[in-house]
């Protein structure tokens, strides 16, 4: 039997009919979405959209009521936690950048590296030449490498953001979720994020949540628009914000 | 522990640590047994037995340190790992009275002849043999906190919620160990100690022996400490404290992290009690009193959370003040002076005795470092705008 002949379906990321509520409120309903291997896809919603609700189901932080939730065609995330899923290649950046504050920016780019994370690895752990490689490496990707031996905590919040980012590249996860990652950015730095997200996206798959519109069209991918916990427009940028229905929710009832 | 984890341990701070409990586990006994009785440098017997319940107190604050200080764990009822740890050491020495007890049963201690206990409970059995009672030191407590943390931490159990169950166990164990039936000496506890590995519990040889052993258990537990802290496990263990959550959207097991710090710090809790035993020559429920447990984290945090070396001085001087002022005018005071001391450690020193300290000292390395750069500068003829002034 062919490999190819047990995967569901070719999405790197495939989400269908997924339903969440909390005590009553349904955050997600009926949610379907698909992500091709090597795309980029933006996510736009008005505030409780069901957008970080969203992730939280992909990475296993909550459990949907119903629905399929498959990574790679093969693997059903809903069964999994998250440490599970984050080892199976799912890295995620927090709405409000989680970094390990009191601890320098090369170990928080070293606790990140996809090595052994076991208790007994981490004990016997000696540094290596490629480990501190890809550290530097990733360092220099987001213009850190002056900073690594600083504080986290003592970094500005737009290098806070890319040393998150920085982390997820250490990471190297096959599917990557940012979410508003240019949240708090000055112009200059929403500029030099979207460009990181390019060159990101060249080797990984991305999805990213984000309220900026210009920093959106700068990406220039295809962009899902969510409301109520549903899939409202799909399309390019222009589609989208022309969509009568979007511009309803976005200017108000 | 490696060769390069020994080696990567040790900063400046631990090598002075480790240098002077040497001295004091070497000096100390000597002089105990040396010197002529009276004379100005002689450590009295008493203090010796003092001291190294200090010492022993010390151990008791690393292992709170390390999940304390490193993981976030903060635990109420370390008490209870310390307190088993001693009633094994306690057992082991009542089996060791044999017939010289007061009902002259070769077999049963005195508390069971005298509860009508026909034969010796099972749990009894084997600790009439020191290796049994030492492995059981480490076995008891490791065992209790790995079933406490397995259930707590998978449930992900965490903060304050954990603090109050863990008080809960220590008080739990309180009352059944209160209990005459349960077979370990009910209020009145195991004491009347005789032998400890065929020395007399009271000689003052055997206390400086105690006394020596403890430093060393100290200096082990530093290291162990010290190595597992300065691993790329210490960093996990820092992040987990940090942002849990974070942790494990990275790929790490948190619980399986907090297991095993959880149980390691029990059974070096364990050690602790089981040397402090000896040395106190009694244990009793009291020992699992919650109040036990929550000075411990007392010390700890006048010492400086997160340091080690402040836990360890931290135990040292809470105590040293405990004795100084229990046996004054002051001692109705004393459980008010412990609260303001926690309240204001908190207040005026919130990185405790050792944290404040290092601080200090970076800064003044980096003032140091910034003006011998500067100095440098200006002899090479290179002048800073700022400087010119």
């Amino acid at each position: 039997m062919n490999v190819m002949d047990t995967r569901a379906t070719s999405a790197m990321l495939y989400l269908d009919g997924v339903h969440v509520s909390f005590d009553g409120f349904h955050a997600i309903n009926n949610l379907s979405l698909t992500l091709e291997p090597g795309e980029m896809r933006a996510v736009i919603g008005p505030n409780g959209a069901g957008k970080t609700t969203m992730m939280d189901i992909i990475t296993g932080k909550t459990k949907p009521d119903e629905g399929t939730v498959l990574f790679d065609g093969v693997t059903d995330l809903t069964r999994l936690d998250e440490t599970r899923i984050a080892e199976l290649g799912i890295g995620r950046k927090f709405q409000k950048p989680t970094v390990f504050e009191s601890q320098t920016v090369q170990d928080n780019l070293l606790l990140a590296l996809n090595v052994d994370h076991s208790v007994k690895g981490t004990l016997f752990w000696r540094g290596s030449k490629p480990e501190s490689e890809r550290i530097d490496k990733v360092l220099e990707t987001i213009r850190l490498t002056e900073a690594r031996n600083r504080l986290a905590g003592s970094l500005s919040h737009g290098q806070k953001q890319w040393l998150e980012i920085g982390m997820l590249l250490a990471q190297d996860p096959k599917l990557l979720l940012v979410d508003e990652p240019v949240a708090g950015m000055t112009d200059v730095e929403t500029h030099l994020t979207a460009e990181l997200l390019k060159e990101i996206n060249k080797t990984h798959t991305v999805m990213v949540v984000e309220h900026d519109m210009t920093f959106v069209r700068e990406l220039g991918v295809k962009v899902t628009c969510l409301h109520e916990g549903t899939v409202l427009a799909e399309g390019t940028i222009d589609q989208v914000s022309s969509n009568e229905r979007v511009i309803e929710v976005y200017l108000g009832r | 522990m490696t060769p390069h984890m020994l080696t990567r341990s040790l900063d400046r701070g631990a090598t002075i640590f480790l240098a002077v409990v040497a001295a004091c586990g070497i000096l100390i006994p000597l002089s105990n047994l040396l010197l002529p009785a009276g004379s100005f440098l002689q450590v009295p017997t008493y203090l010796v037995a003092l001291w190294g319940k200090y010492v022993c107190y010390a151990i008791l604050a690393l292992s709170v340190d390390l999940i304390w200080g490193y993981c976030g764990i903060l635990s109420l009822g370390h008490g209870a790992f310390f307190a088993l740890g001693g009633y094994a050491m306690g057992m082991y020495l009542m089996r060791q009275i044999g017939a010289r007890g007061v009902y002259g049963n070769p077999i049963l201690p005195d508390f069971m002849v005298f509860l009508n206990y026909s034969k010796l409970p099972w749990y009894w059995y084997g600790f009439d043999m020191f290796w049994f009672a030492a492995l059981m030191v480490l076995v008891v407590p490791g065992l209790l906190a790995f079933c406490f943390g397995w259930l707590a931490f998978r449930s992900r159990v965490t903060g304050v919620y954990l603090s109050i169950i863990t008080q809960a166990m220590t008080y739990a164990l309180l009352l059944a160990f209160f209990r005459n039936d349960f077979g370990f000496g009910g209020n009145n506890g195991l004491t009347d100690f005789k032998d400890i590995l065929g020395f007399n519990v009271q000689a003052g040889g055997t206390r400086a022996a105690l006394f020596a052993l403890s430093c060393l258990a100290l200096i082990a537990s530093f290291l162990i400490c010290r190595s597992i802290v300065s691993s790329k496990l210490g960093k996990v263990l820092i992040a987990i404290r940090d942002a849990e959550s974070r942790s494990r959207f990275l790929g790490y097991r948190v619980e399986s992290y907090k297991l095993f710090v959880f149980t390691l710090s029990a059974c070096m809790a364990g050690v602790a009690g089981a040397l402090y035993v000896p040395q106190v020559g009694i244990i009793n429920p009291s020992e699992f009193a919650p109040g036990n447990s929550i000075e411990a984290v007392i010390w700890v945090a006048v010492g400086g959370r997160g340091t080690l070396v402040g836990a360890a001085l931290g135990a040292v001087v809470v105590n040293y003040a405990k004795t100084v002022f229990t046996s004054g005018v002051l001692a109705p005071y004393w459980l008010f002076m412990l609260g303001a001391m926690f309240i204001l450690v908190t207040l005026l020193l919130p990185k405790g005795i050792v944290g404040t300290f290092n601080a200090w000292w970076d800064l003044w390395k980096e003032k140091r470092g910034a003006a011998t750069a500067a100095s440098a500068a200006a002899k090479d003829g290179i002048t800073e705008p700022k400087m010119a002034e």
